[in-house]
């Protein structure tokens, strides 16, 4: 492996030189949020101070400049993914929008009643509560595939959960909670052999890996801007562009038509027809220098990088008395979620906290992974590329001294 | 290491965290209330046997963190012996001590409950010490229903 640049990318990264409670910061909940480098804010900066005005409605300069790096970005989302066209690429909030978005769309115009929707037990609630709305709604059921203790799916058991009445697989790429990765190839081309659309809730995948949605031939792949290095309020949703067509709009308003009269109007072409009124301009342009910034640095470095940092925090967690890990999949990404013996999540988390180590403890938004594992909640360390195996010592001895404090 | 945590984390805590007192099942309570926090998993259930308006016993199950789980503790200690108005009197002033609306702890009238003062200086812990509290409120206005700190 050629040197990872870590200095120059932790100097690129300002929050890192905070001091927390009098302690060097040891950001460690990337999987909630991660950190944005000067390159993403200072594009924010020079957005409002040089290039600002609304997108696609003006014949004034600005709005021309604010409209080309607007739709620039979306190039960039494109080619980042790989997706065929700008047209499969439609901004949204978040992940949390992009899958109610399709689940009001795509969902009412194909799901009906004693149809199915199958999940795996290891979603994000923003991968659960959209289908029960949409099952409530409809009278479709929702199927969820099992895990096994290491916290995988139990592939077999998921592929026999794929019916006739199958209308749509929407699987978690990689498990927040568990750290988890799926195998998506295998998930998609079941689905396809029966012509059951899949979508890839990609929100924690994204920062880890490159993706390539024409290789996945995945129909749907979502993720959100910030845990991308890129600001919070934006996010992305792909879709193929034969299903984006088919689907009846999300919202109406400016934008997202292409003629209004009182008795009718016709909706705009793809990606508009999905972006109704003035967009998250400044943010998207964000999104835009974040992909520059990963793509200089090269998603497989950072995939290499952060496989590193994982097998190293893994094996020194191992060897902590009373530390149980929540999560052992063979294929995960760079997420080390735990308990320990005795001593409550939040416990752990306040006093890593005074150490300036920050870590998440909670259900990660995944209560019933938490139940599945009878654990209340756990602590959660997450990784990017710009954390170290320094950080990880520091974090190792916090826990052993709070062990010990604790007694 | 834990220096700065020593304010929040006293040895009283742990001790009571290790070994909660009056924690079991209790046979034939006059009330029973469950409180959850979802934001951290924390769960109890609170029971009470009254006398009139006089709470004569009280005990807990559930599991937490050492914050909610030494809160509920002390304040089935605390609270045998008070009159439903005694008791609802102690909860406002372990109220505005926990969030720092009372710059000064009152230690007279908070006894014991005043190694939980620390948690004034910890925002997002103020709901684990508080969370035994909102459920005796909910015992004693006799609501059944599981009651919850979000
Ligand atoms: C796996 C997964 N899916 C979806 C989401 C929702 O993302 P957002 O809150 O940015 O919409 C998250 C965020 O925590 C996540 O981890």
């Amino acid at each position: 492996m050629t040197t990872f640049p870590i200095e120059k990318i932790r100097a690129d990264f300002p929050i890192l030189q905070e001091k927390i409670r009098n302690k060097p910061l040891v950001y460690l909940d990337n999987a909630a949020s991660c950190q944005k480098p000067q390159q993403v804010i200072d594009s924010i900066v020079h957005c409002y101070s040089h290039e600002y005005a609304n997108v696609h409605r003006g014949v004034h300069t600005l709005s021309v400049r604010a409209t080309d790096r607007y739709e620039g970005a979306r190039e960039k989302v494109k080619d980042f993914i790989n997706a065929q066209s700008t047209k499969e690429i439609i901004f949204v909030r978040g992940a949390t929008e992009a899958i109610n978005l399709i689940a009001q769309t795509f969902g009412k115009a194909n799901i009906k009643a004693g149809d199915e929707i199958l999940i795996t037990a290891m979603e994000h609630h923003s991968n659960i509560v959209p289908w029960q709305m949409l099952c409530a709604e409809t009278g479709a059921v929702l199927k969820v595939a099992p895990i096994n203790l290491q916290g995988e799916l139990i592939y077999p058991e998921f592929e026999k959960l794929i019916s006739d009445k199958t209308k749509l697989v929407s699987v978690v790429h990689m498990s927040n909670a568990l750290g988890t990765i799926n195998p998506v190839e295998k998930i998609i081309a079941a689905a396809k052999a029966r012509n059951i659309p899949v979508l890839l809730d990609g929100a924690q995948a994204i920062p880890h890996m490159a993706v390539d949605v024409q290789a996945l031939d995945c129909d749907f792949y979502v993720f959100s801007g910030h845990k991308l290095y890129a600001p919070s309020g934006i996010g992305v949703l792909y879709g193929k562009q034969a299903l984006l067509e088919a689907m009846p709009p999300y919202q109406g308003g400016g934008d997202m038509i292409r003629k209004v009269t009182f008795e009718e109007t016709e909706y705009n072409t793809l990606p508009y027809k999905f972006e109704a009124g003035t967009p998250n301009i400044a943010d998207v342009v964000g999104l835009g220098a974040a992909i520059d910034y990963l793509v200089e640095i090269g998603m497989d470095n950072v995939a290499a990088y952060e496989a590193e940092l994982l097998d190293y925090a893994t094996a020194k967690a191992k060897q902590v008395k009373g530390l149980r890990l929540i999560g052992e999949a063979k294929e995960k990404g760079a997420i080390l979620s735990f308990v320990l013996d005795k001593i409550h999540p939040h416990d752990i988390g306040t006093m890593l906290d005074s150490l300036g180590i920050a870590v998440r403890a909670g259900h990660h938004c995944a209560m019933p992974v938490m139940d599945f594992f009878e654990v209340p909640a756990t602590a959660r360390a997450s990784f990017a590329m710009y954390n170290t195996k320094e950080e990880i010592d520091v974090l190792i001895d916090g826990i052993e001294s709070l062990i010990e404090m604790f007694g | 290491m834990f220096d700065d945590l020593r304010d929040l984390y006293q040895e009283v805590i742990f001790d009571h965290n290790r070994n909660p007192r009056n924690f079991y099942v209790m046979e034939g309570a006059d009330r029973k209330v469950e409180g959850f926090n979802p934001l951290c998993g924390d769960r109890l259930t609170l029971f009470l046997k009254m006398d009139g308006d006089k709470i004569t016993d009280a005990s807990f199950q559930g599991s937490g963190c050492a914050i909610s789980t030494a809160s509920v503790s002390l304040m089935t200690e605390v609270v045998k012996g008070k009159t439903e108005a005694e008791a609802e009197a102690l909860f406002k002033q372990f109220h505005d001590m926990t969030t720092g609306k009372e710059e000064e702890v009152n230690l007279e009238a908070i006894g014991k409950l005043a190694v939980l003062a620390g948690v004034r200086e910890y925002p997002a812990r103020v709901k684990c010490a508080t969370l035994a509290w909102h459920t005796l409120d909910a015992a004693l206005k006799n609501e059944q229903e599981s009651i919850s700190t979000e």
